[in-house]
């Protein structure tokens, strides 16, 4: 218990609900109207989907183009029990079936595929998301083609918050445990970590199953929030955007994948009236992005309390700042003063 | 580092030029028209078509001195989005507080907007959701405010059967359909239930989907059954393909399709030559003689140098009900228009007279369109 206990723990609870304390306040007085609300749910969906796919691709470094699938897997599922059940416990029943039938499915494709590298990898995965497409488009209870329409909307933001916080505990501990340091050292080199006596299959398969059963709980705070789910809504083509917003964070920077997928949902809702300008923008800001930051957004970093060891560092931290801000002023004056000679 | 700052910044300066330049000015002297479609994704060139049929609408409305107000139109991107689609129709009914909104053009996105628009109690007219299910809540009542301008699949399907079996006689069908859409399986439904209780067989019906060319499998193996017209539920993209390679392989029975076929593509597609003896199903044609549709054939290549399609006139018929309605209701108000909506009986549009049903469903005439070398030549109403 004690070692749970740390400053920094005790800092991300503050920071989070802190946060959280913040939203709901902004939503009182009004500054966050109800459009910006389902604007932050869609975002908040997306976070969970990049983080998830992060695990896979940023920390285990395994090159998967199938991702909707899984969202797919936990969106039916919740859109089936919601419909039968409204209310939490629907939403509860379905998350957990949805949990389940994507950690399995996850696990059939991942023992025969992961022993595949790189570009074979992505093939196999982009195949098997055609696969769970198919099978959706082809059944009775999915509702075939036409999809689910009029599934409660129980999930608010609170659950989604909710849900944000525990991937992202999920993940960064998983980053840190050892499973988690024998996948960076298989993204770093597989050869040296199988030499190092790694059994990497088995790391792989870890990290892909936990990513898709995270991916699946997106799923089904998408039904639950958006009404409509459809088989076309899963395909390829959203596994690129949930890929677009891990790449553009920086691959292996949790930090990253929120900040992007922050960034990616403002200025879509900015462009929502420029349907013409909006493809260009979009892909001007990306393009812009892999030229100047070629490792993302946020690169390695990653918000961290870690450093913090008593109270007093926190009473330092300002002082800290300032001298950090200070030293890069500096920095740039030396520069400017270089380039003037 | 400086240098991306700098990029950021000048991308960030555009991004706001951009949005800024388009910022409407809040104002009550103005009727205030939502537009939300697919103007970019997969199924663009209906949201496109649509509005600009609508905007035309809304430009001659401006015009004609009928409303003592200014219409401006408001028009979102859903990107083909469920999620988007919820945010703007949001977007929609409490910031910008519109009067009424159009779109969007597919019965999925339409889904997601009933549902979230219904409860902030604004109209919402789709010019083309055609799923029969698309107005009705969980229970199977239609939305208040959920309206559309177009007859829903199984009124075609029915309609297609109808032709068929009584004006054509054809009684013994083949049907090929899109198994991966649910237009596609939705018109194949009522096509069947209706043609067989006409007396007509289906001797065979055949799936494909939509990534398919090559029909050849199909086709040699309906080759051998006794059959003396074909129904293809699906969208001109396969359906050109599978009628030239039909036409090839020698198969020269009648060909009937839904709407879907309803674009210059199929003929791209087909072959001019193979064209022929093909109908299809649709609610609006460039033929009829009607002074008011070659009234909006003239106004629409004249703003937009194109001939109009059937998208573009449901667009135009949508916007102009609404219009209709709150000149009726005589106040920009969400209720008192829903009000007028439901009362209106006999609208006259370019698609034909539109007048509601219980389920917010217009009941209109169906027309069937004969293709003659490629060019319609001629289409006669039909009933489903």
């Amino acid at each position: 218990m004690k070692r749970w206990l740390t400053l920094p723990t005790l800092c991300w609870c503050v920071f989070a609900i802190g946060l959280y304390g913040l939203l709901q306040l902004l939503i009182e007085i009004g500054v966050i109207s109800v459009v910006w609300q389902i604007t932050l749910a869609n975002i908040g969906i997306n976070v969970i989907l990049a983080v998830s796919l992060n695990l896979i691709l940023g920390i285990s470094g395994q090159f998967s183009l199938g991702h909707a699938a899984f969202m797919g897997i936990g969106a039916y599922a919740g859109g089936i029990v919601l419909k039968m059940l409204p209310g939490y416990t629907g939403m509860l029943l379905g998350a957990l079936a949805g949990l389940l039938i994507s950690a399995l499915a996850a696990l059939v494709i991942a023992v025969p595929t992961l022993r595949l590298r790189g570009d074979y990898l992505a093939i196999a995965t982009l195949g098997f998301g055609e696969i769970i497409r198919i099978i959706i488009n082809n059944m009775k209870i999915t509702n075939g083609a036409a999809g689910l329409s009029n599934i409660p909307a129980v999930a608010n933001l609170t659950v989604i918050y909710f849900t944000i916080v525990l991937t992202l505990i999920i993940v960064c501990n998983f980053k840190n445990s050892a499973p988690g340091r024998a996948c960076i050292s298989i993204k770093e080199d597989e050869i040296a970590s199988e030499a190092m006596g790694i059994p990497t299959t088995r790391y792989k398969v870890i990290a892909f199953v936990l990513g898709a059963m995270l991916a699946s709980l997106a799923g089904v705070l998408y039904a639950s929030s958006f009404y409509v789910i459809k088989p076309t809504y899963f395909a390829f083509a959203q596994s690129i955007n949930i890929l677009v917003i891990v790449v553009f964070g920086g691959m292996g920077s949790m930090t990253g994948s929120v900040v992007a997928a922050l960034v990616l949902g403002v200025i879509n809702y900015l462009l929502q009236s420029l349907p013409n300008e909006r493809m260009i923008v979009y892909a001007v800001a990306i393009i812009l992005i892999m030229v100047f930051r070629p490792k993302g957004l946020m690169g390695n970093f990653e918000l961290s309390f870690a450093r913090l060891k008593s109270l007093q560092d926190i009473k330092a931290l300002p002082a800290l700042w300032k001298d950090k801000i200070l030293a890069v002023l500096a920095r740039l004056k030396n520069k400017r003063q270089k380039e003037d000679a | 580092m400086k240098r991306f700052f700098l990029a950021a910044l000048a991308f960030l300066t555009l991004t706001l030029l951009l949005t800024g330049c388009k910022k409407e000015t809040a104002s009550d002297d103005k009727i205030k028209i939502g537009l939300n479609f697919e103007l970019s994704g997969d199924v663009a060139q209906y949201g496109i078509a649509e509005a600009e049929g609508a905007e035309l609408a809304i430009e001659q409305a401006n015009a004609s001195g009928n409303f003592d107000k200014e219409i401006v139109a408001i028009k979102y991107d859903n990107a083909y989005n469920a999620a988007e689609t919820s945010a703007i129709i949001t977007r929609l009914a409490t910031e910008d507080k519109v009067s009424g909104v159009i779109g969007p053009a597919v019965s999925g996105m339409a889904m997601a907007q009933y549902q979230a628009g219904n409860q902030y109690g604004v109209v919402m007219i789709s010019p083309s959701a055609t799923a029969d299910a698309a107005t009705l809540d969980a229970n199977g009542n239609a939305y208040d405010f959920a309206f559309r301008a177009c007859f829903i699949d199984s009124y075609q399907g029915a309609a297609a059967a109808n032709f068929v079996a009584r004006d054509m006689e054809k009684l013994k069908a083949v049907v090929i359909y899109d198994s991966g859409s649910d237009y596609a399986i939705g018109l194949y439904n009522t096509f069947s239930e209706k043609f067989t209780a006409l007396g007509g067989t289906i001797v065979a019906a055949e799936a494909y989907i939509d990534s398919d060319t090559d029909f050849s499998a199909i086709l040699t193996k309906i080759n051998g059954e006794d059959f003396d017209v074909i129904y293809i539920p699906g969208y001109y993209n396969q359906a050109g393909l599978i009628i030239k390679q039909a036409r090839e392989l020698g198969i020269m029975v009648p060909i009937v399709g839904p709407d879907g076929f309803d674009s210059p593509t199929l003929v791209d597609l087909a072959g001019a030559s193979n064209l022929n003896d093909v109908y299809f199903t649709t609610a609006y044609s460039n033929l009829s003689t009607d002074p008011d549709q070659a009234a909006f054939i003239e106004a629409y290549k004249a703003k937009y140098g194109k001939e109009p399609n059937m998208f573009a006139a449901l667009g135009y018929d949508a916007t102009n009900l609404l219009l209709a309605a709150i000149q009726q209701a005589g106040s920009s108000d969400p209720a008192a228009v829903q009000q007028a909506l439901l009362n209106i009986s006999g609208f006259k549009g370019v698609t034909g007279t539109i007048t509601f049903d219980e389920y917010h469903n217009p009941i209109k005439p169906v027309l069937m369109v004969k293709l003659v070398n490629g060019e319609q030549a001629e289409s006669i109403e039909v009933q489903p």
